[in-house]
């Protein structure tokens, strides 16, 4: 059996008849990733009792879908006992002494985590090039970012070391990995699944979301998180559908909004073509495809960098090398020891969001950029949610290119930002939003964006399947990976 | 125009510092990133509230009812010095400072 080629429900099904032993396939999947560690960096670290549990779910047997299903977590929630990092060296040698609630929902279904995906460093980035661990790297073309911040998740699932991963979307670090990688990958709404226990990038913006080859992976995996939790005040008390059972592809009577705005004059010729000819596939299968507007779009990057950056200051202050992870040597006094730990302890990009933010909340400026930023993002919510009051989805392309070239845009912070402007809408407004592949454009995957209406995941699901059933995308392989096995 | 005297208070005020050789290219790139930023002053917010958070509660209640979660021994396991079971940091009051 190649796990590659696997869905969570042909794996549940070889496990129940006993073809194959939870400790095996977690085996084979901690072999995979072994293999491809030089070439991929996918993982930070490996969980080595990853077989051990394995074993124990053998002995309980198969109750849950997910039993005995290895799965990849980013590096930034928090796992009791197993090194948690964020990719940063301020983290190097955290060992959580609890674990998310995410893990714990996972653990009772009884899936395996088989270790942490490599991020960029907090989820700060977009191509895992901030990360300290490394960049990983595009399983389609081996001199391309895999994107991010959930680069490592994306590319493990890509490769087929694991069949499913959780990452973390802020901005589009589910959604645009996703995209640069060929897979599917679903942020839920806001507050549709706890965030205890995953360390903070920005608390207003921040959402658990799933990475798979196959939709319906996914949606079995977003039942078992989502739901309300008492550690987390802003997760939801509304019930959690049964997402995989009710997949529906059928596409009729749907209402599709396509923001000519997305049709971004930045955005690849290739890109626009894959979206075009998808639309085309869902108004073959009945739905309605219409053109709106999001004028306030334009200010989107804007809104998004000046309150994540703020948010961000403040969720990393806790970072001062007093009760956990790196620690500055030589220091004369308090004072030091905070600035040396934050300062030897945080890359780059980290500092310069925390500048910002630290910026953006001094006085003088707080009501220029902090406040004038949360009330354009009034605006924006309410356009998006008057869009979502005439039509049940909202469409357009991931990602404004294909993955771009490893260093291409590492040492240009506002070009790397512009990145995000197809994916920061739906974190502004707290909307659930996927990407699922649309097709090649030169070789390197394009993704499809579809946007939901608040707690409809299950609508945003449905259209993603719909589009995955049409092109089979699952089916191909990475071209990096080809003729390898 | 963001000086270089800006920030070098907001790296003070953020607990960061700066080599001076990454303080120049630091203030161009914050420059341009706020200058990106301040096209937020072209929207008109008038009576717009801001939007600071999503939750779709507003507040939560629960009984105060103690719960047992980590032990003081496991709490100090990721501490980098500890003596007699305290955290233990540098000098917090400097002997000038307290004359």
């Amino acid at each position: 059996m190649d796990i590659k080629k696997e869905t969570i429900a042909s794996l549940h099904e070889k496990l129940v008849n006993k073809d194959i032993t939870a400790e095996a396939l977690t085996n084979q999947a901690l072999d995979n990733i072994k293999d491809d560690a030089e070439k991929l960096n996918t993982f930070i670290t490996v969980n080595d009792k990853a077989t051990e549990d394995a074993k124990k779910v053998d002995a309980e047997g198969f109750n849950d879908l997910l039993a005995g299903i290895p799965i990849g977590i980013k590096d930034n929630i928090v796992t009791n006992g197993i090194k948690t990092t964020a990719a940063s060296k301020i983290l190097y040698n955290f060992m959580p002494v609890y674990s998310a609630t995410v893990m714990e929902k996972l653990a009772a279904a009884g899936a395996i985590n088989v270790g942490k995906t490599n991020l960029d460093e907090f989820a700060m980035g977009s191509s895992t090039e901030t990360s300290y661990y490394g960049t990983s790297v595009n399983p389609w073309d081996f001199s391309r970012v895999p994107g991010g911040s959930s680069g490592g998740s994306a590319a493990a699932v890509a490769a087929g070391e694991v069949v499913a991963a959780l990452g973390t979307d802020t901005g589009g670090s589910i959604r645009q990995p996703a995209a640069f990688n060929g897979i599917f990958g679903i942020k839920p709404t806001y507050g549709r699944v706890s965030r205890w226990g995953v360390i903070a990038f920005a608390s207003s913006l921040d959402q658990v979301g799933v990475m798979s080859k196959r939709v319906e992976d996914s949606a079995t995996v977003l039942s078992v998180i989502a739901g309300h939790d008492d550690k987390d005040s802003t997760s939801s008390n509304k019930d959690v559908p049964d997402y995989r059972a009710d997949l529906n592809k059928d596409m009729h009577g749907v209402k599709i909004a396509v923001p000519k705005e997305f049709w971004h004059e930045g955005t690849h010729p290739d890109v626009l073509d894959n979206v075009n000819k998808a639309l085309e596939a869902y108004k073959k299968m009945g739905a309605t495809v219409e053109e709106v507007s999001l004028p306030t779009l334009k200010h989107a990057v804007e809104v998004y960098y000046v309150l994540a950056s703020s948010e961000a200051s403040s969720n990393l202050q806790r970072y001062d090398g007093v009760r956990y992870g790196y620690r500055a040597k030589d220091v004369k006094n308090i004072k030091d020891l905070f600035v040396n730990s934050r300062s030897e302890g945080f890359g780059d990009e980290v500092k310069r969001r925390i500048m910002l933010g630290t910026f953006s909340l001094s006085a003088g400026a707080y009501d220029a950029y902090f406040k004038k930023a949360a009330e354009v993002r009034t605006i924006f919510i309410n356009e998006m949610n008057d869009v979502l009051k005439d039509y049940d989805l909202i469409m357009g392309p991931s990602t404004t290119t294909p993955a771009f070239k490893i260093g291409e845009k590492v040492d240009d912070p506002l070009a790397m930002y512009m990145n995000d402007i197809l994916t920061i809408p739906a974190n502004l407004a707290g909307l659930p939003a996927a990407s699922v592949p649309a097709g090649l454009a030169d070789g390197m995957p394009v993704g499809l964006q579809i946007i939901g209406k608040p707690f409809a995941e299950q609508d945003v699901l449905n259209a993603a399947y719909a589009l995955q059933e049409e092109n089979k995308f699952y089916e191909q392989i990475p071209t990096a990976l080809k003729g390898e096995d | 125009m963001i000086s270089k005297d800006e920030i070098l208070h907001v790296a003070t005020l953020a607990n960061l510092k700066f080599q001076d050789d990454e303080v120049d290219s630091f203030v161009s790139q914050l420059d341009k990133i706020v200058g990106m930023e301040s096209n937020l002053s072209s929207v008109d917010t008038t009576g717009v509230e801001p939007t600071y958070n999503m939750a779709d509660t507003n507040s939560v209640f629960r009984e105060d009812i103690g719960i047992h979660t980590q032990t003081r021994e496991q709490m100090l396991e990721n501490v980098p010095e500890v003596e007699d079971n305290l955290i233990k940091v540098p000098t917090i009051v400097d002997k000038e400072d307290a004359e």
